[in-house]
This record gives C-alpha cells, structure tokens and sequence, in this order.
C-alpha cells in the first residue's frame, strides 16, 4: 500500500467514525454530550497539528548547529593539501 | 610516489623508511601491501575494501583537495579503498587534473572513468560501479561540502550493526551545516519535516548525499530508482525501506560553498515538492 493510500484509508476510517456520532448515521441515539464534542472535533485536530508543526520545525530550525568549526578546519586544510600536493609535483 | 603518513605506533625499522618517503624503499610503492605486512593495530586488511564513487562537473578546484583528504583519512585509518573519478566532460579540464592525481597516488587508488557528457547522477554511480573491486561503496559529493573525516565513523557504524547502508545526517546529532542563512535553514527544517510526516522514511537526513552502500544493495537500489536529482537520493532511502533494508546514521557537518553564498531558489522547491509527492504516491 502506497502512503497516500495509507493516508486515504485513515482519514476515512477517522472520517466515518466522526460522521457517525456527529450525525448520528448508526441511529444509536448517542448523547447529545458527546454529539457536540465531537462536531468541533476535526477542526481542533486540524489547529493542534499545524500548532505541532510549527513548533516543531521551529525548535528544529532554532537547534540546527552551525558547523563553525568544521569550516576553519576545512580552510587549514586546504591550504595543507595545496602546499602537499605542489611538493608531490603537482600543478594546480 | 612520496607518502606522507603518520604512523605514531608502528615498528621503528618501517617508520623511517615511510617519513622520510625515500621513493627507492619497495614498500612504499604500495600502501596496501605495506600495512599487510605491519604487525601494529592500525592493519585492517580484513578483505574489505572500500570504493569511494566521485561523479565531477567542473571540480577542477576541488578535485585535488577532496582526493588529498580521502587518501589522508583512508590511509590513517589503514582500510582498503580506491577512488572513482565519474568526470562528465568537464570543459574546465578536470579530467586532466584527475591525470595527474593518478599519476601521484598510482592507478590502483585513483581511477578515470570519464563520459562524454553531463549525463545523470543514476547513470554515472552504474559506469562507476562497473570497475569497482571493492565490496562497499562510498558516494558524496566532490565539492568538499562533504568532508571524508567522517569515513571512518560510516565505517565503524556499518560494522557495528551490519548496516546495509550508512547515511549521513545534517539533523541529529551533531551532525549541522556552515553556510546557511536562517531562510535557508527554514526551508530545509521545513522540507525535511515534511518528507518525514508524508513519508515517514525512518531515516533523518534524505536528501543527503553522503552515503555508505554494500555494493550489492546500491547496485539493486539504483535499478529500482526512477527519480533524477537530489529527489534521486530520497527515492533510494524510500526503496531501501520499502525492500527492509537496514539504515544506520552518522552525524556529519555539511560546509556549503565554503566562498560566496548558498542559494535555493524556486526552481528547486518546486521540482523537490514534485518528487516528494510522485513517492508519495507511488511508494
């Protein structure tokens, strides 16, 4: 199964489940409690993850190290491998 | 051919002929032979050998420095390797540099295989392979963003859990990147998240291009791999999941364009959110 199938699959499973409290599509009577937690339901879900996300790739964005260190390093040894290779006979 | 190699514990009568790089000592014709014939612990002919896979267009600056790292990193590490030179017809002359580092390093470390144009990525690992005599296979860039220091860690990673390939990763760790401003740091956190929730890849860094590979599992990979790019990269970890391969993870630095400034620009993000949901949707 590919993952937009899987996606598919699960926001329908979700969407029935949600559709048959908040419309009462099974004819069970449930509570009007429940019925009116669950209308709102999609859309809160909606608001949390894109809270989550944004806050997850900011924290992510703000903990993304800077390889300061490494590029010094990088820029010695380059000048290494300059002098290296011209005593190897070599010509740039 | 002249070694500079530092070797703090190996035996006295061995350490002065290698230090002072007298060319008329037979052993140091040859590196590999050389350490086959060392008792110290630094010795590591356990019969793998590593080819290192280096498609170029336009590298002829850093061509040299990139082949003067492997050799350093891989020779003070004692593992077997070689190095392929993929040149795509450079107009800049790389092939001609490439020349003259076979010439200083010897023809069993570096090897030519040139094409005559700009051809793909794919296509270039599959006419690398061709020659390959190692059993793993390195692939990363040639343009120093990545930094060979890291190949002994993929090394010691793979053999700690017998990893089917080892990827480098710019998210965890301390695994970063140097060269970045925020706007660019953002559209990679942002991407990247994405690709995670959509494709749930189990592997933190998938554009990444710094990669140890068994050489059969590349060699199976790339036939099932359709994209082209850096979206090419990303499908070969989707695969490797799909057929229930196991990844393993190394930290590594990314020092992008180490003069001037990195750019992303629309071209890329669109063509990147067209990979991505062509997997999506196909994998």
């Amino acid at each position: 199964m590919t993952k937009l199938l899987e996606w598919v699959f699960g926001v329908s499973v979700l969407g029935a489940a949600w559709a048959c409290v908040t419309f009462d599509l099974l004819s069970v009577s449930i509570p009007g409690a429940y019925r009116e937690v669950a209308w709102p339901l999609p859309l809160y879900l909606l608001v949390s993850l894109g809270c989550y996300s944004l806050a997850t790739v900011g924290y992510r964005l703000a903990t993304f190290n800077d390889c300061e260190d490494a590029a010094k390093e990088l820029q010695a040894q380059i000048k290494e491998a300059q002098e290296d290779l011209r005593k190897k006979g070599f010509k740039f | 051919m002249a070694f500079t190699l530092k070797w703090p514990e190996v035996d006295r009568k061995l350490c002065v002929s290698v230090t002072s790089g007298s060319p008329s000592h037979s052993s140091n014709s040859n590196s590999s032979s050389t350490m086959a014939s060392r008792t110290s612990t630094r010795s590591r002919t356990n019969g793998d050998k590593y080819s290192v896979l280096l498609p170029t267009y336009n590298e002829r600056e850093n061509l040299p420095l990139i082949v003067w790292l492997l050799v350093k990193y891989f020779g003070e590490s004692g593992y077997e390797y070689e190095i392929i030179v993929i040149d795509d017809g450079s107009p800049d002359g790389t092939l001609e540099i490439a020349e003259q580092l076979q010439k200083i390093y010897g023809e069993d470390k570096i090897l030519l295989r040139p094409r005559a144009k700009k051809l793909g990525l794919g296509t270039a690992y599959i006419h690398g392979i061709k020659h390959t005599t190692g059993n793993f296979i390195f692939i990363m860039d040639a343009d120093l963003s990545h930094h060979p220091k890291f190949i002994p860690e993929f090394i010691e990673k793979q053999k700690e859990g017998n990893y089917d390939l080892v990827s480098g990763t710019r998210y965890q760790g301390n695994g970063g990147v140097y060269g970045w401003d925020v706007r660019r740091k953002l559209i990679s956190r942002g991407a990247n998240f994405l690709t995670q929730v959509l494709l749930r890849p189990g592997s933190s860094d998938l554009t990444g291009s710094f990669r140890l590979y068994k050489k059969e599992v590349l060699e199976g990979l790339i036939e099932r791999c359709v994209s082209k790019g850096y979206v090419f990269q990303m499908e070969m970890i989707v695969r490797a999941r799909q057929l229930d391969y196991s990844i393993g993870e190394v930290p590594i630095s990314f020092v992008d364009r180490l003069y001037g400034e990195s750019k992303l620009g629309g071209n890329e993000i669109v063509s990147f959110m067209k990979g991505l949901l062509t997997l999506f949707a196909t994998t």
